[in-house]
């Protein structure tokens, strides 16, 4: 027999340490990315996630983790937090509950089962979303505050100047995103992606908010843009995440929130969120391209950024006369 | 391509891509599963994508060369930092339109059906 220590075993110690000797079994790695790994498994027979961070990435998990409990004790349906903390080796980590349901925007889109689910997540969202933008934000100390348009603006250079290409598209859009920002006062806490694919639902519709950790302090209407663009629509012609219109989203969330949602801003954050999805499509051709990560399939994504452009084309036909004088 | 220039005998290189991609089409597709049949699927369409550039390619560079003329700059980078630089901005609508044609073609040649219908096959 060999001796050697196994790691998923010494995993487990380190989970059954965290919550207080309770008998772990079936560890199953779900996915590992380049930050983070995540695991299932089960706690005296509870099914609970477990959220390990590697080394080097730069966020820090102990501070999603405050934005998990904030969420809960704000309304937010979220899976609970049962532990978070730095394990031995200094990875941090946080264990949460199992929520059963569905995660894959095209079942939810398209099956059968979730045909009721469809009709209800747009009032879901807004009002998910309005208890995420209620939470105290000195509740959540850590939370970065970056200018949106500036962080993509030095990405898009950069990209740029990998890639030895440019887009007349886009700085058409940062021209017109420069021009024409929201004068909105509130500053909230900002989920950061929000949309199919980070949410589980049910036949009955949404049952939990996951993936916190692009959480940040900006303008609410970040998150409704950003459920708006065209990419998580997943096909479907509807502009709300695939399942409903603008004013159902806008009246949900102005009668969560109790004070009116500007439709010009909600229409400013889904361009701003087109050309970030726009520029995520570059960095993932740009993976192959720039040799980390050789794949026909992300090599096909730098094609993928021609439909941010043309969307942001079609969102602001009619709108260029804050640029000139034509 | 201008096929009466090319010493190449036939096929062609899109008559070339376009058997590899039936080959995938017939037999790799119907005899794989999960990934490998996912990323057989994402390998037709660009070769698809590919024979649609050869087909429409040349036509593309010259008439974007000639929008690019019009707007008195000789590349997308150019157009790009007069963009930034709000040189054009007297000849908006004109810079908007140029744009929103060369998008169109990238679009023909990279997923014609995710445009509207009266954009597609213009």
């Amino acid at each position: 027999m060999s001796s050697s220590p196994d790691p998923r075993g010494e995993l487990a110690d380190a989970i059954s340490r965290a919550l207080d000797g309770r008998a772990i079994g079936a560890l199953t790695r779900l996915s590992g990315g380049a930050s983070r790994e995540t695991w299932r498994f089960e706690a005296d027979g509870e099914p609970l996630i477990l959220q390990r961070q590697r080394a080097g990435d730069t966020r820090d998990m102990e501070v999603e983790a405050s934005v998990l409990r904030a969420a809960a004790a704000a309304g937010v349906p979220v899976p609970h937090l049962l532990a978070s903390g730095r394990f031995e080796n200094g990875a941090r980590y946080m264990i949460q509950s199992w929520v059963d349901g569905e995660t894959i925007a095209r079942k939810i889109l398209r099956d059968d089962d979730f045909a009721s689910a469809r009709d209800s997540l747009v009032g879901q969202f807004a009002t998910a979303l309005a208890a995420v933008h209620s939470i105290p934000v000195d509740d959540v100390p850590g939370l970065p505050t970056t200018d949106q348009v500036a962080q993509y603006r030095q990405s898009l250079d950069d990209l740029n100047a990998q890639l030895q290409q440019s887009h007349p598209a886009f700085e058409l859009a940062f021209r017109w995103l420069e021009a024409n920002r929201p004068a909105s006062a509130r500053r909230t806490v900002v989920h950061g992606d929000f949309r199919l694919g980070n949410v589980m639902v049910g036949p009955e519709g949404l049952r939990a908010v996951l993936d916190w950790e692009l959480a940040h302090i900006g303008d609410p209407m970040e998150d409704l843009g950003w459920l708006c663009v065209r990419a998580w629509r997943f096909g479907s012609d509807l502009p709300v995440a695939g399942v409903g219109n603008y004013d159902a989203l806008l009246a949900a969330y102005e009668s969560a929130t109790g004070s009116p949602a500007d439709p010009e801003a909600l229409l400013w954050w889904e361009v701003l969120g087109t050309v970030k999805w726009g520029i995520m499509c570059m960095l993932q051709a740009s993976a192959h391209l720039l040799g980390f990560s050789r794949s026909h399939e992300l090599a096909a994504i730098g094609r993928r950024v021609c439909e941010n452009e043309y969307d942001i084309l079609l969102a602001l036909e009619g709108r260029w006369s804050s640029l000139g004088v034509s | 391509m201008n096929v009466e220039r090319s010493p190449h005998d036939v096929p062609s290189a899109a008559q070339l891509v376009e058997s590899v991609r039936e080959w995938l089409q017939n037999d790799v597709l119907t005899s794989t599963t999960g990934r490998v049949q996912f990323h057989s699927r994402v390998a037709i369409n660009v070769l698809a994508m590919v024979e649609r550039e050869l087909a429409m390619g040349s036509r593309q560079s010259i008439e974007h060369a000639s929008r690019l003329a019009r707007l008195g700059v000789a590349s997308d980078v150019e157009l790009a930092s007069a963009i930034r630089a709000g040189s054009l901005d007297d000849r908006i609508d004109e810079v908007v339109a140029a744009v929103r044609a060369s998008v169109v073609d990238k679009l023909s040649v990279a997923n014609p059906t995710y445009m509207r219908r009266d954009d597609q096959s213009s």
